[in-house]
């Protein structure tokens, strides 16, 4: 054995005095370098996830359709027919900052190969985007090249890899100024009997390496995802990856044709902290033990320490645990498509993870010290961090002329316009699948081949999260499900991105705590199980954390593969209704209430007080009914009301292709900024022939609940009447104009 | 009749295609390596869109040298149909069969949406289908579709009835003449950039482009 | 006054591009060629009568600033009169 390392030494890898104590008394003497790279990679908060472990347990994970939850490289769930679909979402938040096209695109390659690596093909891709003001005066210029940059390498990767990203979401928030959010979700099908898991068996069986060579990237990576920027972040540069994608393709295919073969056993990806993750992780799982000799890896530069390849986090890499004498199959395979597959090592009983270089052993670590025995922490938590204050200023019932320009502010806002200049970078349409794509309510693609359809929405509202971390992801996750609704899809399963700041602070730990129990209850409210995620912390800047963002992605069934109503009017004369009606559940305090939303935000310029008031059982009433509604094929159009309220959701249903308008009527005994504004959740809008509307109403009343008639479609024009008397009226092409080229607009700014 | 879909390296349209062929347009199809000089006895030869070889030096560059590309260009001198849509198109292009080039989009993205596209002439076997004039809409996705050319090969291109499709009204990548695809001089060869596979399906919002494959399956019938 | 500058990834960052083309190169039958790294080239045209090492200065700066990465990407610069 070689060289052993001081505490010194591990305090720079970021263990703490109490846990290098612990890695020395588990092996009874010092570890050496080799060891300790291992030790802090798999210790990190990105790989234990110590802080959150003790409050994940919390999430409901199982369910009739979940055939692999939580712990392996992507969840599982039973979609019929014989078929599963796999999915999973992840960060890449800290690399996107350094070197946002690259950081970004391997965010990509990252999740895909996770897809993958289960056995099934990607289908589908979106994106949770969130970055700092556009127009901020310091920081402005930095963040849209930081948007630029994430968004074209979100492109590169996907679109070169043949997977179409099919929606997402883009947020903007002071607090990402120094720390963009990158959150990438992909999902995956396949026959439910070809389902691969990331586990090493059979005492003898060759360990194989495929896929890219091992260089210097991104060593200590996971390290990095889990330390707050300082102004040496600079310095940390060097290590970003370079992402391929079209080796990455082949990859995918030459995986897919060995896995066929029937001699592949146990398949894991090489992520964050590459070899050494996945040579640990898949001899745990499989209660068996990983020796391999590092010569054999496939080096790209020379002159590499056991240390950098250990840690290396080169990109394109699997690790597959193959049948003894069936490895020529396997190569066979990755030979066809120009890779390299190589046996590095083998199975042994001994429990250990055993790394030599040409014979000499660098390190030798029982398995379960890096996985189930990595420091589990209990940290303490007070009540969640909050900047608002509770109560704002009275705000004076504004005049038609402010409403129609608050809206148009409204539509023309970084958070709330079209993101048309994003997603058109994106290739929606490869595969031909694709029902529902970018800028609707939820992303609908058929499955040709089970002849059902997946539904998928993407979500976070860190603006409700920062005000009532509890309420707030219950209103995320509300909102994710209602978006299935609209397109006629019952949720079946989730993944969450948990994006906070330092769990050590006692108030973001109890932000922490709070959204994931508010998680909890609203998942096992609407039976959707959380099938695996991603945690990840330490998201802040010189001190400075980021707004609590969690993120969830929920996926739903649609027995149909014909497209579902879009979130556009198609026809003038239609009825609208309001589903759910116009405040449901006669929300308390809602002056205090309305200081959550986006009209706060931009029109007023502050928000304050706490999210919209949400009824668990009303919300799921809507739901059912709004997708018996849609999957009678009663409505030609329903979207989802969330951010901007109403009036927002009523103007982006005009803007379809043939710019449809309506004349809205609402009734209310509230000022009209708030019947208009407030973003009451269990709401959707729904256009109606008339000799529909009496069934659409009739499906309502079943499932009690509100469905008032607040109007007509109408040719070209927006037209707002309130308690009779009109408030304003405006040319969709002018409020369309505003919505649709805002984003460039401030892209462009130079 | 029988249509064989090249698969490079790094294609990601194949299996559109050959589901659009196969399941929309109820012909056979087969699936033809890269590595593989045998087309299989098939009638026309379809290379697809996707990102061959990543596209790295030049889009379509590494691909023209694949083994099938010697086959395909025998095929292709023997007056048989062969048609390149996207990175297929830029693949026909770099090896010869086409002239010109494809340039980065005037805007420097990806673009991805669906455009209005003319069809320019009637009188070849990709568009005898369509009706003078017409329009169709077909989705477009690539980063490198501006098509360009010198002046004196555009006058050709155009005084001998070789511009196939052009986009009808706004010009998405900054092609010159709005020129979406051409012919080769023999009018056997097509490339253009709109992906006609992904309009053959009812659930896609589109079939116009299922009229050009129709047109190869009506060249194929002779006349009596 | 004219300035070249040469922009290439790291040599210790992958460089997906130049392996593709490498290995196109090999199976080309060019079997001597042992890597192929690819790059950028650019020609800036300066105003006459420039000193040489100011202009030189300002170039690195403009690579260093604009036309390089510097996270993933080194240059190099040559002055020409």
């Amino acid at each position: 054995m070689i060289a052993e390392v001081s505490e010194s030494a591990a305090l720079e890898h970021g263990l703490t005095r109490e846990e290098y104590a612990r890695v020395s008394e588990r092996l009874g003497r010092a570890p050496t370098l080799t060891e300790l790279g291992i030790v802090s990679v798999m210790w990190s908060e990105h790989c234990s996830y110590k802080s959150s472990r003790r409050h994940l347990k919390k999430l409901p994970t199982r369910g009739e359709r979940i055939l692999v939850g939580p712990g392996e490289n992507a969840g599982i769930v039973d979609i019929g027919g014989g078929w599963a679909a796999a999915f999973k979402i992840e960060s890449h938040n800290h690399p996107s900052y350094i070197e946002p096209f690259q950081g970004a695109a391997t965010g990509v390659g990252g999740i895909l190969r996770d897809i993958f690596t289960m056995g099934a093909r990607p289908v589908a891709v979106m994106d949770a985007l969130r970055f700092g003001p556009l127009d901020a005066p310091r920081t402005g210029m930095r963040n849209r090249h930081i948007l630029k940059g994430v968004v074209g390498g979100i492109a590169h990767y996907g679109n070169c890899f043949g997977v179409p990203t099919v929606g997402g979401e883009c947020v903007f928030a002071d607090s990402y100024s120094g720390n963009p959010l990158v959150n990438a979700f992909a999902l995956g099908v396949f026959a439910k009997d070809s389902i691969f898991l990331g586990s090493a068996k059979g005492v003898g069986n060759p360990v194989i390496y495929v896929g890219a060579k091992t260089g210097r990237d991104g060593i200590q990576g996971a390290s990095m995802a889990s330390a707050e920027f300082d102004e040496n972040s600079a310095a940390k540069r060097p290590n970003v990856q370079v992402g391929d994608p079209f080796l990455e393709k082949l990859l995918l295919e030459a995986c897919l044709e060995a896995m066929a073969t029937g001699a592949v056993l146990g398949i894991q990806d090489m992520g964050a902290a590459g070899l050494t993750c996945s040579t640990a992780e898949m001899g745990g799982r499989g209660g068996v033990g990983i020796e391999i000799d590092l010569k054999h890896v496939p080096q790209r530069e020379k002159g590499m320490t056991p240390y950098e390849i250990m840690l290396s986090e080169s990109q394109e890499r699997m690790l597959l645990v193959a049948e003894r004498g069936r490895e020529r199959e396997v190569f066979a395979a990755f030979e066809k498509w120009g890779l390299d597959a190589v046996e590095i090592g083998a199975v042994t009983d001994d429990g250990n993870l055993t790394v030599k270089n040409h014979g000499e052993v660098v390190a030798l670590l029982e398995n379960s010290l890096l996985t189930d025995d990595a420091p589990l922490y209990d940290r303490p938590y007070t009540t969640p961090l909050r900047a608002a204050p509770l109560d704002g200023p009275q705000v004076s019932a504004p005049a038609g002329g402010e409403l129609r320009a608050a809206l148009t502010k409204l539509l023309a806002s970084p958070d709330l316009c079209s993101k048309r200049w994003i997603w058109e970078q994106y290739d929606y349409q490869v595969r031909t699948n694709t029902t529902a794509g970018p800028g609707g309510d939820a992303a609908v693609i058929r499955l040709k081949e089970a002849g059902i359809s997946l539904a998928m929405s993407l979500d976070g509202n860190a603006r409700y999260c920062s005000l009532d971390p509890r309420l707030g992801t219950k209103l995320l996750v509300a909102e994710c499900c209602r978006n299935l609704a609209v397109v006629g899809a019952k949720p079946i399963g989730a993944t969450n991105n948990l994006n906070f700041g330092n769990p050590e602070k006692p108030e973001i730990m109890a932000q922490i705590v709070e959204s994931i129990e508010g998680m909890a209850e609203a998942c096992a409210h609407f039976e959707t199980p959380i099938t695996g995620g991603n945690v990840s912390l330490y998201n802040e800047t010189l001190g400075e954390s980021i707004d609590p963002t969690p993120v969830m992605g929920v996926v739903g069934i649609v027995e149909r593969v014909d497209p579902p109503p879009g979130a556009w009017f198609l026809k003038a004369g239609r009825k609208l209704i309001l589903l759910g009606g116009l405040l449901p559940g006669g929300d308390d305090r809602v002056e205090r209430r309305f200081g959550s939303g986006e009209y706060a935000k931009t029109v007023l310029g502050r928000t304050w007080g706490l999210p919209p008031a949400l009824d668990l059982d009303y919300e799921s009433a809507v739901q059912a009914a709004v997708r018996e509604i849609v999957r009678a094929g009663l409505v030609e159009s329903a979207h989802d009301l969330s951010a901007g309220g109403l009036a927002v959701a009523l103007a982006e249903c005009c803007f379809g292709p043939g710019k449809v308008g309506a004349r809205l009527a609402v009734e209310t005994g509230r000022p009209a900024h708030v019947a208009l504004f407030h973003e009451a959740p269990s709401r959707v809008l729904a256009a109606a022939p008339a000799d529909a509307a009496a069934a659409v109403l009739g499906i309502a009343q079943r499932h009690g609940i509100e469905a008032p008639v607040v109007g007509e479609t109408i040719a070209d024009e927006l037209v707002v009447e309130i308690n009779g008397s009109e408030a304003f009226r405006a040319p969709v092409a002018e409020l369309y104009a505003a919505w649709d080229t805002a984003l460039e607009r401030m892209l462009e700014a130079s | 009749m029988k249509f064989g879909v090249v698969i490079f390296p790094g294609s990601n349209c194949d299996h559109d295609a050959v589901y659009a062929l196969s399941r929309n347009l109820s012909q056979e199809v087969v699936e033809i390596w890269h590595r593989s000089e045998d087309l299989c006895g098939v009638d026309v030869v379809f290379l697809p869109g996707g990102f061959s070889y990543g596209d790295y030096l030049r889009c379509g560059a590494i691909a023209r040298f694949s083994p099938v590309m010697r086959s395909v260009k025998r095929f292709a001198a023997s007056g048989r149909p062969v048609m390149g849509v996207c990175n297929g198109f830029q693949i026909l292009l770099e090896a010869g069969l086409l002239p010109g080039a494809l340039m980065r989009n005037r805007n420097l993205r990806f673009i991805c949406k669906t455009v209005r596209l003319s069809v320019a002439t009637i009188d070849s076997p990709f568009t005898n289908r369509c009706r003078p004039g017409s329009v169709l809409a077909a989705p477009i996705a690539h980063g490198e579709g501006c098509y360009f050319a010198g002046g004196d090969l555009l006058d050709r291109l155009e005084s001998e009835d070789r511009v196939a499709f052009r986009y009808a009204g706004e010009n998405p990548n900054g092609s010159a003449r709005s020129i979406a695809g051409i012919l080769n001089e023999g009018r056997n060869v097509l490339g253009m950039m709109p992906h006609p596979e992904r309009a053959c399906d009812p659930a896609m919002g589109s079939t116009d482009g299922l009229t050009v494959f129709q047109s190869l399956v009506a060249a194929a019938v002779p006349v009596l | 006054m004219k300035a070249i500058v040469r922009v290439a990834l790291k040599k210790t960052v992958l460089d997906p591009q130049g392996r593709t083309i490498s290995a196109a190169l090999n199976s080309q039958g060019y079997a001597a060629v042992r890597d192929v790294r690819q790059g950028k080239y650019f020609e800036i045209d300066l105003a006459d009568g420039l000193d040489r090492a100011a202009a030189g200065a300002q170039v690195h700066k403009i690579a260093s600033d604009v036309l390089a990465n510097p996270v993933i990407e080194e240059f190099a610069v040559e002055i020409r009169d």
